[in-house]
């Protein structure tokens, strides 16, 4: 697997960190103990394309939304993660 | 048929032409007491148990490819029971007892081979941490020994015991530990519960649950047909979210790959399993005289039974730290198996919320020297619908309860083992 960073461009797994599923959302301060199990706790586990949270440790620092499919890691879309700080600055 | 040394000399003089197959290949039946999705050690093992400890017999084992063909075959066959947890310490410990008779149970050669498990440490801290571990462990009736440095130069002179950043300072050792063949478990538990009447069913994948309207699970779609079940047991790690999505059910799983690796074979050099406690690496030798050896998950989410290189270097660093000699041996062969990796660590053997369906999974990297104990208490869980003592607290709830089985105290990751 090579990911290619759109700003640094394609670079080695070994530059990057996974953090997982993208989907799930923090849930706010109030919320009860059954959405805090549910975040923390359960996944969709999902075998097919998934959409996840990678970091660029290794290169930019940025975080990437990465869309990838499980079953065969390819990766079929990059983009820089949503508030990311190069995401910020209009990449 | 009965493995002796009568049934050996007997296909020696044929010219070993007459050899039967050693477990029965069937076909679906319309409807058992017990349907096992999962054809792996832990599937095999349950129904076993359920025919052997609790007399339920109209059993089926149902596996989509050819038994042993997931995780059962990808392992790197270590078993032990060095846990330090209240839940872990006992169960492991009860595998670890049906280890050491497994081959008599079941009349087959697992090549079961008791030749220790140690771990090294590399600091004071550690070794305080091992000293617990093995204090629990001792104190349960497991055997451990906190060998020192001398002992260790002892019995391993050829480690590496002048690195300056990870200096071997002793090991925590449980001789009872140690490897057992892997395919021979599968096929071993396959010949002995085929010989009690369990069905075992190859190339027959689930596809679905087959539900009453009360919601009670009542049997399995498949690829063979409809197969009625009284009681439908899992033991897919790797796949367990995507066969209980098929339930409805959300679990606190994660698939990650894990990979393992064998070197070209060489003359006897390891005595033992030995972990490296500085990174992670473990390592033994097969009797064929590679070096199984494995670390790491890579670290993403994956269903594809294959791994990348980044953690094939991080893993033979570790190797090489440890043992700088082997940088010149060749690695022969690599492979990936999915893991079922759980939020704390440990397994989950349950009842589910739905009725009639019950779960085995979770197994994260040490699904293998669980192989026996895992059967046992799956199967009394099936036959008698409480828990096996030793198994009370893994419970499916756990995580919602906050009563996790975290060996690490690192809290929710799917990393850990």
């Amino acid at each position: 697997m090579r990911i290619v960073c759109p700003f640094c461009g394609e670079r080695e797994l070994g530059e990057f960190t996974y953090l997982g599923d993208a989907k799930p959302v923090r849930p706010a301060a109030g919320a009860g103990a059954d959405a805090v199990y549910d975040y923390v706790y359960l996944r969709d586990n999902i075998a097919g394309v998934m959409s996840e949270n990678w970091y660029h440790g290794g290169g930019c620092r940025a975080w990437l939304k990465v869309t990838r499919n499980t079953l065969t890691h390819e990766i079929s879309a990059i983009e820089p993660a949503a508030g990311a700080g190069a995401a910020k600055v209009g990449a | 048929m009965k493995y002796s040394i009568f049934s050996l000399a007997r296909a020696a003089l044929s010219g070993h032409k007459n050899w039967q197959r050693t477990w029965r290949d069937a076909t679906p039946k319309d409807r058992y007491d017990v349907v096992i999705i999962g054809g792996g050690g832990h599937g095999l093992a349950t129904a076993w148990f359920l025919a052997s400890e609790y007399g339920i017999k109209n059993v089926a084992v149902l596996e989509k490819g050819w038994i042993g063909s997931g995780n059962a075959g990808r392992n790197t066959t270590i078993i032990r029971s060095n846990y330090g947890l209240p839940g872990n310490t006992g169960f492991y410990e009860l595998s670890m007892k049906l280890w050491e008779r497994m081959e008599q149970d079941l009349n087959y050669n697992a090549m079961v081979s008791q030749r220790g498990v140690i771990n090294l440490y590399h600091s004071d801290a550690q070794r305080d941490a091992y000293a617990r571990r093995g204090n629990t462990m001792r104190i349960n009736g497991i055997d451990a020994e906190l060998l020192d440095l001398a002992a260790v130069k002892k019995m391993m002179p050829f480690l590496n015991f002048d690195n300056a950043r990870f200096p071997v300072q002793g090991g925590l050792l449980q001789r009872r530990g140690g490897t057992a063949r892997h395919d021979a478990v599968v096929w071993g538990y396959a010949h002995a519960a085929s010989g009690l009447g369990v069905d075992i069913i190859q190339n027959c994948e689930v596809t679905g649950f087959v539900r009453d309207a009360n919601g009670k699970v009542t049997g399995v779609e498949t690829s063979r047909g409809r197969i009625g079940a009284g009681k439908v047991g899992m033991a897919v790690a790797g796949s367990s979210s995507r066969v209980a999505e098929m339930a409805g059910l959300r679990l606190p799983i994660e698939s990650h790959v894990l990979q393992a690796f064998v070197s070209e074979a060489i003359k006897p050099l390891i005595p033992n399993v030995m972990t490296f406690g500085a990174g992670h690496f473990y390592v033994s030798q097969s009797d064929k005289g590679g070096l199984v050896f494995g670390g790491d998950i890579d670290g993403y989410n994956s269903y594809a039974q294959r791994g990348n290189l980044p953690v094939m270097e991080d893993v033979c660093e570790g190797g090489m730290a440890l043992m700088p000699m082997i940088g010149r041996v060749r690695l022969l062969r690599q492979w990936g198996g999915i893991m079922d990796m759980s939020m704390d660590g440990s397994p989950i053997i349950d009842k589910t919320p739905v009725d009639g369906l019950y779960l085995n999974a979770g197994w994260c990297y040490g699904g293998f020297k669980a192989t026996p104990g895992s059967g046992f208490v799956f199967a009394h869980l099936l036959a008698r619908d409480t828990p096996h003592e030793e198994a009370v607290r893994f419970r499916l709830d756990r995580f919602r309860t906050g009563a996790m089985i975290d060996e690490k105290g690192q809290g929710a990751q799917p990393n850990l083992h």
